[in-house]
């Protein structure tokens, strides 16, 4: 959703379009662009063909959006739900957009539901929010850094999912957290003989400690905001596709 | 005088309120009258500063210096609600618009609606002729440049072609839709009436857009005076820093002023060193036995490789900070997030004046 080809660049594909490429087995990425879920939303919904004909549809479209609330954000979040309805994948993962919007995305067919009094759209929020509701369909993967900010973002985001939509929270995923070094290693680079003859080495792992230390408080303020929500740590530096996969892959519920 | 006004901008998550009340802190200390403005949940600016919790009123901090500080926070529905109160015509029909039950939803979601209001304050705060120097934290943009364009768009949108039909009587509005497919499929998706609703609204808006339209011109006029500079925060981690070049280009091609680049967490030191061997360590310390001793050159040599790593990409961006041509201030990582000792460590970083 947020693409600036990041997440193709990490599957080792060029920048998609919104036709999905393979990326692999049973795997393919495509880049969510609203001008294009209209043109399909037109020809699947309303049985509007002349797709090729609206040039100036987008700088209109623009407009339309931005004084309808909810509406560019269902077209966003109804081609996901398509996808999903239509059992085109097993899987659907959707890398979304910043937590500012997320949120309102999310909540879009309710939205449209709650200001749209009839009309076709209307009509569709009633299955996307069958599957965004349902916790066996769909769940939302929040993601953070064990720092103070980005866990009272974390907190707050959690909460307004709650509050705003019915879409269950799978876990949290604490991204870039610092190793322990060990006590015997904090012992050793204490010590008065290591810290003459090492001090770069005694400095980096004091670093080290004191950015684990406070990475711990970070995920004990999670863990008591947040209880019964599942968190999943991914040690720092686990930043290829594979490494990654292996750290995050068999613990998400 | 009008005071001069410093805009702090990046992406999130790299210490941009901690920068904006280290710069608000420098300039008190050395004895200007100082105003810091935050979009943050005020929580972390009030934490930084030692101050109470912090509204959309100023209140005042200790600054230890022989100017003043004082901090507050911006309120987009209060800035919506006023802005309402200040362009329309009489009290009854600004009422209108307050009341319409589309104005919460469209206000917090249309054009960008906070950045506009955060560009609005920037205008109304530039004129206060009791402060020095105005500091605004801004708020965490998906896209750090809609805020700069935010007044442009608010024009664009009130000079828009979709907001004429909109506010088109009915029969008119029918007529035009002949002429124009997309609008036919706009009434077709939402039905007439939500777009009634929606019209009604904006017709309301609209008898305000002289004085939007003013106000914007007038903010963007502000953002590329000599008086306004912005400071454009990061750390040294290669995305955030491409986003930060990125942002000081933009910034530049709206000729606006950039007075500095804050490299922040930048994991500095001598990395050279080698570790040596069991044989030397061993009989130099308590630890206890070899293999003991064998494990924690383990994780010291695990924590200071990637320390080094650090050290050496980090380096690396900020001389491609560098390479803009902005100064560069580079803060050191204090190992710990946040709080008193990171304002302390940017606030020294930052030439005064």
């Amino acid at each position: 959703m947020d693409a600036k080809g990041a997440a193709a660049a990490l599957l080792g594909v060029p920048v998609p379009g919104y036709e999905p490429v393979p990326a692999g087995e049973n795997l393919s990425v495509m880049a969510m662009d609203t001008e294009n879920s209209l043109r399909e939303y037109l020809r699947i919904h309303l049985r509007i063909p002349f797709v090729t004909r609206l040039g100036p549809l987008a700088a209109t479209f623009d407009f339309v959006a931005d004084a309808a609330p909810g509406v560019r954000e269902v077209l966003a979040v109804g081609k996901v739900c398509w996808e999903v309805r239509e059992r085109n994948y097993d899987l659907v993962v959707v890398d979304a957009e910043a937590s500012g919007h997320v949120v309102a995305q999310i909540a879009s067919p309710r939205t449209i539901k709650s200001l749209v009094p009839r009309g076709p759209l209307r009509d569709q929020t009633t299955w996307m929010l069958g599957i965004l509701d349902d916790p066996d369909c769909t769940g939302a993967v929040v993601v953070t850094t064990a720092e103070e900010l980005p866990v009272t973002e974390t907190v707050a985001l959690v909460g307004r999912l709650r509050a705003e939509t019915n879409t269950d929270v799978a876990c949290v995923v604490v991204n870039a957290v610092e190793p322990d070094v060990g006590d015997a290693a904090r012992t050793l680079a204490a010590e008065p003989w290591f810290t003459e003859r090492c001090p770069q080495h005694s400095r980096s792992v004091m670093l080290s400690a004191a950015r684990r230390t406070a990475q711990r408080e970070s995920v004990a303020v999670l863990t008591g905001a947040l209880p019964g929500v599942p968190l999943v740590e991914v040690p720092l530096h686990a930043e290829t596709g594979a490494a990654l996969a292996t750290a995050v892959g068999g613990d998400l519920p | 005088m009008s005071p001069r006004v410093s805009v702090v901008c990046g992406s999130g998550g790299v210490g941009k309120t901690t920068t904006a009340a280290a710069i608000g802190l420098a300039a008190a200390q050395s004895g200007q009258r100082v105003l810091v403005v935050t979009v943050d949940p005020a929580r972390r600016l009030a934490q930084a500063l030692g101050a109470e919790g912090i509204g959309h009123e100023p209140v005042h901090v200790e600054s230890g210096g022989t100017g003043t500080l004082q901090v507050s926070m911006l309120d987009t529905k209060a800035g919506w609600d006023a802005l309402i109160r200040r362009h329309a015509r009489d009290a009854a029909s600004a009422e209108r618009v307050l009341r319409n039950p589309l104005y919460d939803n469209i206000t917090s979601r249309f054009v960008n609606s906070h950045d506009y209001i955060a560009m609005e304050q920037v205008n109304e705060l530039s004129r206060r002729d009791d402060l020095d120097l105005v500091v605004i934290d801004t708020p965490p943009s998906r896209n750090a440049l809609d805020l700069l364009d935010a007044p442009r768009r608010m024009r664009e949108f009130f000079g828009g072609r979709l907001l004429q039909w909109l506010t088109l009587p009915y029969r008119s509005r029918v007529l035009s839709l002949a002429s124009r497919p997309f609008l036919q499929i706009a009434d077709r998706l939402l039905g007439a009436q939500f777009l009634g609703d929606i019209a009604e609204f904006f017709t309301l808006l609209q008898s305000m857009e002289a004085g939007f339209v003013r106000r914007a011109r007038e903010v963007e006029e502000l953002l590329s005076s000599e008086r306004v500079g912005f400071t454009v925060v990061t750390t040294a981690e290669p995305a955030p820093a491409a986003e930060a070049v990125h942002m000081v280009e933009e910034l530049r091609r709206r000729r606006f002023r950039v007075e500095r680049i804050v490299a922040n967490r930048v994991e500095t030191g001598a990395v050279d060193e080698q570790l040596p061997g069991i044989a030397e360590v061993a009989p130099h310390v308590a630890v206890g036995d070899t293999v003991l001793v064998e494990g924690a050159l383990v994780g010291i040599r695990a924590a200071h490789e990637r320390r080094a790593a650090a050290v050496a990409r980090h380096a690396r961006q900020v001389e491609i900070l560098g390479r803009t041509g902005a100064d560069v201030a580079v803060v050191a990582d204090a190992g710990t997030d946040g709080g008193p000792g990171a304002l302390g460590a940017i606030a020294a970083a930052m030439p005064r004046g």
